[in-house]
């Protein structure tokens, strides 16, 4: 039974970063634009924050 | 898309945006400035990418983001280097239109209780899953063996996970069970809050007694089944609360007004007063009720009348808030203030009909407020019957009575309502139709009656040419003149005559017509004044129309109409198959109307009504029982969509409609109307059914309750597998048949809407 002590603070530990990364991700705002999101992931410039003052390209 | 460049303003128009007014900007604490505004138009990743790329392409801008789920653009820039009206401009030389907005209060109270209901899902959703890993172990060391001290353990890990987990997920259910409770009235979260706390003190007791069953994982899995129910409930309300703020930005534009020194300056629509002078350019919205000073233009009044064809004004003609205007710069002189334009009246009746609509209750309500205090009578009678008759001491007694408000838990019910309706609404969004208000649904599945508006509703809303009328030779030189002007009359012409040739020398007046040469002969085309010879007799009042002159030949007219929509007269007929009464209900003429309601097979119509008229049939159709789908685009329909039973306004509608209406549908056809029928009724009966099996669940689980046989193996299996069930019951309306079998509608296209 020893190994119980190990694994269940190993357990609670993964579970607690699945929770920090969950609440992280929900305060940055990525649950703020769902339809968005799917969309942007076929823009073919590779940013997430949009580019500081990049002159226009001629739009399509 | 194509559509939307070429309808939209030329570059010259950026430059005509006037000034943001300050309150709109907001500085923070780096020294950079945010403005926000809502953007019209975007629909597609393709509208998010140009309209990022023209605002992060100014100089001064650091940041600027479109938000596509609520049309929203956030700016962050530099006050030195660029002025708002220049990301305005920038906005709209890409094709859109770009409001400010001020970001009220109440919209970020609205944000924090979607996010607080999220965070409590997750954490509560983090608690289940480990309490449940022990909670498992336990269970299967009651037939291996488990030692005492070990399962002791366990509990202690489960309890020290759950109670924390609990206090804070629980606080939503807690706070409302106590709202309730204060005003003395009874909800779904009184008895939730009472089992989940009961239980988790009973399992504390029990953990420091070294007892053999405690209820943590039952009570934090009830809260975590709930709380996904409750987030999905609200995401949809959300939306339906987003579209109303939009509204509000709609009428909390700026005017340009002119003072009495001849100085230009911005201000706040809220402020203007009688008498000030506002100066209106070409593509803006006149900000209020007035009287045109200076300038000749067309008017765009689809959003106040609901007529396609454009207004001419002049000095001294009465102009709306609203309106839109075409093709020349305007002087108006205020007569009401923001309080009380048209515009105002109209939002006014909007609410005054929304607030009479507050009386449905839902159907999830309506069962909370049988079911409540059914459990609490049942779950003390167990706690009297056991120790007056049964013979257990007040402890055993109150563990049965507990395990009963534990296993009794709405945990299918909070489920079944939210999850059909989050089913369905994903699948009218893939037909195109969006759901705005989350108990539209049910509404929509008690429709007996359809009323139809006619502009933009049941016809396309939209100015097509006359082709029987025409000969092809007066069409290609009309055209050449065409070409050159932005009037939708105008547009409409060119664009049957196809791509072609400009004539020289164009020039616009505006409000009367054009004129230009042709081969070197003189060429007129606008009004029947305007081009002047037209014979008195030869003018035919019905529709609008445009009359051209080549040098001195006899004028030539263009008659314009409004087509019907392709399947308009199928789904009448659709609907009268179904026993459903279908009416018409336009603010146009009854002429136009008349040939309209024949030509769609619509027997009962009416002509020429106002917005309040409209109101007062609806309330007539609802005062003989009739629970009536209202359709309609314009702004002049927007008080009736309040007003309706429930309500649907195409995508094409102005903005109001749109926030007024329970559903919102795109495309060119009015099948979604029957889809969304269909979906809501096949989803009423998925509820129904739903409610069922909870109550044929609580039927087989109830007695083993209460008969005290109740170990927390048996409520965690009862409470998960009556909710999948139900969660699986509700899917069928995505995979099986339900809601499907007149889905593809009278046109017969089962393709996306989209």
């Amino acid at each position: 039974m020893d190994v119980l002590a190990m694994l269940i603070p190993a357990a609670l530990f993964l579970g607690l970063l699945g929770l920090a990364a969950f609440l992280w991700a929900l305060k940055s705002g990525q649950f703020d634009d769902l339809d968005g999101a799917a969309e942007r992931i076929l823009f073919d410039d590779d940013d997430d924050v949009p580019p500081v003052a990049t002159p226009p390209r001629n739009a399509p | 898309m194509a559509d939307i460049s070429a309808s939209g303003p030329t570059g010259t128009l950026g430059q005509d945006v006037p000034d943001i007014p300050d309150t709109y900007v907001r500085v923070l604490e780096d020294g950079g400035s945010v403005v926000n505004f809502v953007v019209d138009g975007v629909h597609c990743g393709g509208c998010v990418k140009r309209v990022e790329r023209a605002v992060n392409g100014l100089e001064g801008v650091s940041n600027g983001r479109l938000n596509l789920s609520t049309k929203r653009l956030t700016v962050v820039f530099e006050q030195a280097l660029v002025r708002p009206r220049e990301i305005v401009a920038a906005v709209v030389v890409a094709g859109y239109s770009a409001r400010p907005y001020d970001p009220k209060p109440l919209e970020t109270q609205q944000a924090r209780d979607e996010k607080e209901l999220i965070t409590c899902m997750g954490v509560a959703g983090f608690a289940a899953a480990n309490v449940m890993l022990l909670s498992v172990s336990v269970w299967a060391g009651h037939s291996g063996g488990m030692e005492a001290a070990t399962r002791d353990m366990f509990h202690w890990i489960s309890g020290l996970i759950a109670m924390p987990a609990i206090a804070y997920s629980g606080r939503p259910f807690f706070r409302s069970a106590v709202r309730a409770l204060r005003v003395g009235t009874m909800n779904m979260d009184v008895p939730i809050s009472l089992a989940v706390l009961l239980a988790t003190a009973m399992s504390l007791a029990e953990t420091i007694a070294g007892a053999k069953h405690v209820y943590f994982d039952a009570s934090i899995m009830l809260l975590f089944f709930l709380l996904i129910g409750r987030t999905l409930d609200m995401k949809m309300r959300g939306r339906a609360a987003l579209a109303a703020q939009n509204l509000l930005a709609l009428r909390a534009d700026a005017a340009t007004i002119i003072d009495a020194d001849g100085v230009a300056r911005a201000m706040p629509v809220d402020s203007l007063k009688p008498d000030m002078i506002v100066a209106v350019a070409t593509g803006q919205r006149i900000a209020a009720d007035g009287v045109v000073e200076d300038g000749h233009s067309d008017l765009d009044t689809s959003l106040i009348t609901g007529e396609t064809a454009p207004v001419a004004v002049a000095p001294g003609d009465e102009v709306f808030a609203g309106t839109l205007n075409m093709s020349g710069p305007l002087r108006v002189r205020v007569t009401k203030g923001d309080e009380d334009t048209l515009l105002s009246e109209i939002v006014r009746l909007m609410e005054a009909a929304e607030q009479g609509r507050d009386t449905f209750v839902r159907i999830a309500d309506r069962a909370a407020r049988v079911y409540a205090p059914a459990v609490h009578i049942l779950a003390t009678a167990t706690f009297i019957g056991w120790m007056l008759l049964g013979g257990l001491a007040w402890d055993g007694s109150l563990k049965t009575a507990i395990a009963v408000l534990i296993i009794t838990c709405p945990c299918a019910l909070g489920l079944a309502v939210p999850v059909v309706h989050v089913v369905a609404s994903g699948r009218l969004l893939s037909r195109g139709v969006l759901l705005k208000s989350s108990d539209a649904l049910e509404r929509l599945a008690e429709v007996d009656t359809l009323v139809f508006d006619k502009t933009g509703t049941l016809t396309h809303g939209r100015l097509e040419l006359d082709r029987s009328t025409v000969d092809e030779a007066a069409l290609d030189k009309a055209a050449m003149l065409a070409r050159a002007s932005t009037h939708p009359l105008s547009r409409a012409l060119a664009q049957t005559a196809g791509p072609g040739a400009t004539a020289d020398d164009v020039s616009e007046h505006p409000g009367q017509g054009l004129m230009g040469t042709i081969d070197g002969v003189f060429a007129r085309l606008g009004s029947a004044d305007f081009v002047g010879g037209v014979d008195g007799a030869a003018a035919d009042a019905t529709g609008p129309e445009i009359w051209f002159r080549l040098g001195d030949a006899a004028p030539v007219r263009f008659g314009f109409s409004d087509g019907l929509r392709d399947d308009a007269a199928a789904i009448v007929e659709w609907a009268k198959a179904r026993d459903m009464a279908v009416v018409l209900l336009s603010g146009d003429r009854a002429a136009t109307v008349d040939a309209v309601a024949r030509e769609a097979g619509i027997d009962d119509f009416a002509g020429g009504l106002l917005p309040q008229d409209k109101i007062a049939r609806l309330e007539t159709l609802a005062a003989d029982g009739a629970k009536v789908l209202m359709v309609g685009d314009g702004l002049n329909d927007a008080p009736a969509l309040a007003a309706a039973h429930v309500s649907m306004s195409p995508a094409s509608g102005a903005d109001v409609s749109q926030a007024a209406a329970d559903l919102v549908f795109q495309g060119q056809e009015l099948a979604p109307v029957t889809v969304a029928l269909d979906v809501a009724q096949g989803s009423q009966r998925l509820v129904l059914e739903n409610f069922g099996l909870s109550l044929a669940y609580n039927a087989i689980a109830v007695p083993i309750a209460v008969a005290g046989y109740v170990t927390p193996l048996i409520a965690a299996i009862a409470m998960s597998s009556s909710s999948i069930l139900v969660t699986a019951n509700a899917l069928r309306l995505r995979f099986g048949r339900m809601g499907l079998p007149d889905t593809r509608g009278p046109s017969g296209n089962d393709e996306e809407m989209r």
